[in-house]
């Protein structure tokens, strides 16, 4: 079946492309990208007057919870979150009781998403056996499987010299290894950022140090074993210095940062919110300043939702006895286009780092416009307005402490592979 | 509506009062304002004054249920705030927590639904968690007061006003007093009130001192000055707060021993001279005799620790009154 778009402004950071075009999909991928003017027919047509069309994003960082943690959300419930918020590529992020040590378990998963298909479900594999931080994982065995890197997700290794070898294993057979950078002696025992809020409400906190101390080790490290090396979740502004210099001495690193740690920071645990709870924590605005500019210079190559769905109850205790995360798939892409309006990027850039840069992290062929690619779009109306509203969230977990935050613009369609898999 | 509970409430300074300022609960001082604070210490005087031999009551609270919520242990604390509510004439229930419900897996928001349907008209507790008064404010039923006996390293109203009233009572007025707080600040509830209310009330000088592992990081935020040594700390003070540090502190590599600290922290006689000569010293207690506070300090004559315990009940005694008549049913 073959489908015409016709008349929308596309928009692809990877290519340059920001222009009227005339885009055919046939057979699941871009077969044409033409002027406006160009004569094609199609099974179907779409007069997207007035839209913008963008790569479906590709989302580096989501705990999808099944299988073992389905009382939070499932493969069903989540891709199609990310369908309705135009993300079209999901990695799926390991975590105790929701990791994968072997190829069975992989193919679980593409099994599990191939029913529902609302979006490309992508799996980290193990770094260590179990995340225990101890053994090395059968990593050629997971990659064969199709795992897109290996991460030891935020568990603690048993020494330095397991996640040495680890990488040098990794390397071994050209695996990137994501590392969250924490140093679990430093964090141990933390709930928030420590400043003047924590100092404030008493409650237990968490230096920067425990993240820096951990990306300066790292850094030195995969100059050591030339592993490559993609950094998750920066939150604080020295580790940007320190992985910008990193990146100047010619290390084979990247980076990404959570969508929220762009625009909250530790005032808004002033009153307790356990939304405000996640891990690493919501640091000063002086860090928040570092990393959207980290992101301005090409030091942060990627935004992620870094989502976290929840059950309700989960939230609902004193703020230590909360579980850390937010519910994030539906805000990746508005908050993404926010760092426009508040002049961080450039309207490409900024799809850029939730599109090609991601992709190119992974190393996918998604986040791209251009024949041959796969036909994951969205088609886009920058002109609608609409409130983030908890109780109509599609995700299972309405954990977000963006209630209530407006929002210009709005994901009118989404395809995968041509498909229609979600349109308001 | 199933998920409506979950977006924030309000902030928890402007949750303590009522729509015409009264207060609602009593969970920190901060955000409250300076006539509130001296509301409450007024009110405590009433009390206060009520002789000694045989205590009157006064009923203020007659026919309303006072529930005693400690999900940690302190004695001292429960004890005056059951005898202020029974001199008031309320019904009072004492819940050990820890041993009851909590321990088998109940949630904090079930057993408060659970003592609700008890009817109780207030909540006085203690948890080991920064946040838990709040919490269980924002959660709870509506005609329910919360009165915060502790939280975590959080909050301790009721015992900064207790301090602030003992201030009072020797100094008069807090503008041209010098206060110093020493010893383990990272770990004080006490002294996080105590800045909130030292600083409400407009006192003039708020000093913390203590060595860098004792300090929060940000605390200067708080409008304090810093120190690190106790001699230039104390100089020129009118009163100096000890606060006790708890003997754990030695196995998380905070210090290196209570004899260190001791020698450079401890209140001794000799230190206490660099204060001013009518400066008064206080403590929260319990008191570590040889750690944190000489013997012949804590019982000397500048020492007001035992009438800070006495002033505990009269000031309970004003703030539940005044939450009580926030509710509509007191005189």
């Amino acid at each position: 079946m073959s489908l015409l778009i016709r008349n929308a402004r596309v928009i692809d950071p990877a290519s340059g492309l920001d222009g009227q075009r005339t885009v055919l999909i046939d057979g699941g991928r871009i077969t044409a990208l033409a002027e406006a003017s160009a004569a094609f027919s199609a099974d179907e047509t779409i007069d997207a007057q007035g839209l913008w069309v963008f790569p479906g994003a590709v989302d580096l960082a989501a705990c999808l919870r099944e299988p073992g943690l389905d009382h939070k959300a499932t493969l069903a419930s989540e891709t199609f979150a990310a369908a309705s918020s135009g993300i079209t590529t999901l990695c799926y992020q390991p975590e105790p009781g929701a990791n994968f040590d072997n190829a069975a378990q992989v193919k679980l998963i593409y099994d599990l998403n191939r029913r529902a298909h609302y979006a490309n479900v992508e799996v980290l594999g193990n770094l260590t056996q179990g995340l225990k931080g101890q053994q090395l994982s059968n990593m050629a065995s997971l990659k064969r499987a199709g795992c897109v890197g290996m991460s030891n997700g935020r568990q603690p290794f048993h020494s330095l010299q397991t996640l040495r070898r680890a990488m040098e294993y990794a390397a071994t057979h050209d695996l990137t290894v994501f590392i969250y950078p924490v140093e679990h002696a430093l964090a141990a025992g933390g709930f928030m950022h420590e400043g003047e809020v924590s100092a404030r409400l008493g409650l237990p906190a968490i230096p920067s140090a425990a993240e820096t101390v951990a990306v300066a080790q790292t850094l030195a490290l995969a100059s050591h074993t030339g592993a490559k090396v993609h950094f998750c979740r920066l939150s604080a502004k020295l580790s940007v210095r320190l992985i910008r210099q990193g990146k100047d001495s010619g290390l084979d690193i990247t980076a990404d940062v959570a969508a929220h740690q762009l625009f909250l920071t530790d005032m808004d645990v002033s009153d307790f919110n356990p939304l405000c709870h996640v891990m690493p924590p919501l640091r000063s605005a002086r860090d928040l300043d570092a990393l959207r500019e980290g992101l301005a210079d090409g030091t942060i190559d990627a935004i992620c939702s870094d989502h976290q769905p929840h059950e309700v109850d989960a939230k609902l205790a004193p703020f230590q006895q909360t579980e850390p995360g937010i519910s994030a798939l539906e805000t990746l892409l508005p908050l993404t286009l926010r760092l426009v309006e508040d002049g961080v990027l450039s309207l490409p850039e900024a799809l850029r780092k939730i599109t090609a840069g991601p992709a190119t992290i992974i190393d996918s062929e998604a986040g791209q416009i251009n024949v041959g690619a796969p036909a994951d779009l969205v088609l886009f109306d920058p002109s609608a307005l609409w409130e983030l509203d908890l109780n109509t969230m599609h995700s299972n977990g309405r954990n977000s402490p963006f209630g209530g935050w407006n929002f210009n613009g709005a994901v009118k369609r989404t395809l995968l592979a041509g498909k229609t898999v979600f349109s308001s | 509506m199933l998920h409506a509970h979950l977006s924030p409430g309000p902030l928890p300074s402007r949750m303590q009062l009522t729509k015409d300022g009264k207060l609602k609960h009593f969970l920190t001082i901060e955000g409250l304002p300076p006539l509130l604070l001296e509301e409450i210490l007024d009110r405590a005087e009433q009390f206060v004054t009520l002789p000694n031999k045989q205590q009157k009551k006064a009923p203020l609270l007659r026919g309303k249920t006072v529930m005693n919520l400690f999900f940690e242990n302190s004695t001292r604390t429960r004890v005056t705030f059951e005898i202020a509510a029974q001199r008031l004439g309320a019904d009072v229930t004492n819940l050990d927590i820890r041993t009851s419900s909590a321990s088998k897996g109940e949630t904090l928001l079930d057993t408060v639904r659970n003592l609700e349907a008890m009817n109780a008209d207030m909540f006085v507790v203690r948890h080991e968690h920064a946040g838990a008064a709040h919490f269980i404010a924002r959660y709870c039923a509506p005609h329910i007061s919360v009165l915060n006996a502790g939280d975590g390293r959080h909050s301790h109203p009721t015992q900064a006003m207790l301090d602030m009233f003992t201030i009072r009572q020797k100094k008069g007025s807090f503008q041209p007093l010098k206060v110093a707080i020493v010893g383990d600040v990272l770990h004080s509830r006490v002294a996080r009130s105590q800045i909130h209310a030292l600083t409400t009330l407009a006192t003039g000088e708020v000093r913390v001192v203590a060595p860098k592992t004792l300090v929060p990081a940000g605390i200067e935020k708080m409008g304090v000055n810093v120190f690190h040594h106790m001699e230039e700390g104390i100089e020129d003070v009118d009163v100096v707060i000890m606060l006790r540090l708890q003997r754990e502190r030695m196995q998380t590599a905070l210090l290196p021993s209570e004899r260190e600290f001791f020698k450079l922290y401890g209140l001794t006689e000799e230190r206490l001279q660099l204060a001013k000569p009518d400066a008064i010293v206080m403590h929260p207690g319990p008191i570590n005799r040889g750690v944190e506070i000489d013997s012949r300090v804590a019982d000397g004559m500048q020492s007001v620790i035992l009438e800070q315990v006495t002033n505990g009940i009269a000031v309970r005694m004003a703030v539940m009154s005044m939450i009580m008549g926030s509710q509509g049913g007191a005189a």
